[in-house]
C-alpha cells in the first residue's frame, strides 16, 4: 500500500476521528455502548457499510446527476444496511435484538453521508474504499472505548466476563449504576474529547 | 384518551429523543449555537415527524408487515415485506421532505425563509427515521397513537435543542479549559441535562 493510502486509513483513528473531531455519527455511538459485544458488532457493521458505500458511490460518481445524488446515496446505503441487518438477524439474533432500531439508523448515520459527500464523490474507488474503512474503524475505536469504560464500571464485566472479583464486592464495592444509564455516555465522550484535545492542541476550538 | 395523553407526555419527557436515545445528535450539536436557528430547526423537525410517522404507519400496516397485504386478496396473506422497511421508510421521508419544502415555498414564503436551509438536511436526521423505526418496533395499534407519539417526540426534541442553545449562548462568556471548549463542554452539559430529565422517569398520568 502506498503511503497516501496508509494515511487515509490511519488519519481517522485520531486526528480526523469521525466522532470526536468531525462530529459525525454521534447518535448510534452513544446508544449502543452499554456493553462491549453490541458495540463491537455495531462498529463492524458500520465499517462494512462505510467501506462498501464509499466504493459503490465512487464507482458511480461520474454517472450520478448532482441534483438527485442524495437520494441515490440513500438508496445505496439503505440496500447495504438491509443486507447487514438480515445477516445480523441470521447469525447473532440476540445482539440484533439489543441493537434494535440502531441498525436501521446506520442509514442516517452522518458518517456515511459525510464521507460520501466529502470524499467518495470526488475520488477514485480504491482510496474511497480505504477512507471508508478507516472512518469506520475510527468510529469503532471510540465506540469500543466508551463501551469498555461503561461495562467495566457499570456492571464489573468486560465483554460479558466478570472481571471485578467477588471479594471486592464483599468488601463493599458497588457497581456504578449511573454508568449504564444514557447520560454517562455523553459525559464519557465529553471527557474523551477533552483528553484528546489536550494532547493535540491544534484541534482546540477558538 | 387517557392513554394517548400518557403517551404524549411520556414521549416528550421520559422517552425524549435526545436524552434517552440520542437521536438527531448530529444536527443537535451542529445547529445549537444560537437560539434563533435552533428554534427553526426544532419546528421543522416536529413538523416533518408529524407528517412522516403517520404515513409510515400506514405503509407499515397496509404494505410491509406480515399479512398486511391481505386486503389485496387471499393470495397475498402470507407475504411479509418487512425486510424492505428501511428502504421504504427512508424513501418516504426523503420524498415527503421534498414535498413539504415545495408546498411551504409556494404557500408560506415567510415560513419557508425561516426553515429553508434546514428542510433538506432533515431527510438525513436520525430523529426522523428513528421516529419511524420506533413506531414500527413498539407496534402502535392505531394511527392516532402513532401521531401522538410523533408530536410528543418532536416537541421533546424541540425542547432539548432550545435549552442547549440557550445554555451555549450563556456559556460563551465563561472560562472553560481550552481543550474542553466547544464540543467537549456541550457533551457534558447534555449529559447533565439528561440526568435532570431522568427525574421524570416513572411518571404516569
Amino acid at each position: 500500500m502506498s503511503s497516501d493510502n496508509i494515511k487515509l486509513l490511519k488519519n481517522p483513528f485520531n486526528l480526523s476521528n469521525p466522532i470526536t473531531v468531525q462530529v459525525l455519527g454521534i447518535c448510534s455511538a452513544l446508544a449502543v455502548t452499554v456493553q462491549m459485544k453490541p458495540a463491537l458488532i455495531m462498529a463492524l457493521s458500520v465499517t462494512i457499510v462505510t467501506g462498501f458505500s464509499n466504493l459503490i458511490i465512487s464507482l458511480l460518481r461520474n454517472t450520478i446527476p448532482s441534483r438527485i445524488r442524495i437520494i441515490v446515496q440513500l438508496v445505496v446505503i439503505a440496500a447495504l444496511v438491509i443486507i447487514v441487518d438480515q445477516l445480523l438477524k441470521a447469525y447473532v439474533y440476540d445482539v440484533s435484538k439489543k441493537l434494535s432500531v440502531f441498525v436501521g439508523l446506520i442509514i442516517t448515520n452522518c458518517i456515511l453521508m459525510g464521507r460520501l459527500e466529502a470524499f467518495a464523490m470526488s475520488n477514485k474507488p480504491i482510496p474511497s474504499f480505504i477512507d471508508g474503512i478507516g472512518n469506520g474503524i475510527g468510529y469503532g475505536l471510540i465506540l469500543v472505548l466508551v463501551a469498555f469504560l461503561r461495562e467495566l464500571f457499570g456492571s464489573g464485566k468486560i465483554y460479558g466476563y466478570q472481571v471485578v472479583p467477588q471479594f471486592l464486592y464483599d468488601l463493599g464495592y458497588e457497581n456504578n449504576g449511573l454508568m449504564i444509564l444514557p447520560p454517562m455516555a455523553l459525559i464519557i465522550i465529553g471527557i474523551i474529547i477533552w483528553v484528546q484535545r489536550s494532547y493535540n492542541p491544534n484541534l482546540i476550538e477558538k | 384518551m387517557e392513554s394517548l395523553f400518557n403517551l404524549f407526555v411520556k414521549s416528550i419527557f421520559i422517552d425524549n429523543m435526545i436524552f434517552a436515545y440520542f437521536l438527531g445528535m448530529c444536527s443537535y450539536l451542529a445547529v445549537s449555537k444560537t437560539v434563533k436557528t435552533s428554534f427553526g430547526l426544532g419546528i421543522a423537525v416536529t413538523f416533518v415527524l408529524l407528517i412522516t410517522v403517520p404515513v409510515n404507519w400506514l405503509l407499515d400496516n397496509y404494505m410491509l408487515k406480515a399479512g398486511a397485504l391481505s386486503w389485496l386478496g387471499d393470495d397475498f396473506k402470507g407475504v411479509d415485506l418487512s425486510f424492505l422497511s428501511f428502504i421504504m421508510f427512508i424513501a418516504v421521508i426523503a420524498a415527503i421532505v421534498q414535498l413539504v419544502e415545495m408546498v411551504i415555498e409556494k404557500y408560506s414564503p415567510p415560513l419557508y425563509n425561516a426553515l429553508g436551509i434546514f428542510l433538506p438536511l432533515i431527510a438525513v436526521n436520525c430523529a426522523i427515521l428513528g421516529g419511524a423505526l420506533f413506531m414500527q418496533e413498539r407496534e402502535y395499534q392505531t394511527i392516532s397513537e402513532a401521531t401522538v407519539y410523533a408530536a410528543g417526540s418532536g416537541i421533546g426534541w424541540f425542547l432539548a435543542i432550545i435549552s442547549i442553545a440557550a445554555i451555549r449562548e450563556k456559556i460563551s462568556y465563561s472560562n472553560i479549559p481550552p481543550a474542553l471548549r466547544g464540543l467537549g463542554i456541550t457533551f457534558i452539559i447534555t449529559g447533565l441535562m439528561a440526568i435532570a430529565f431522568m427525574s421524570f422517569m416513572g411518571i404516569k398520568l
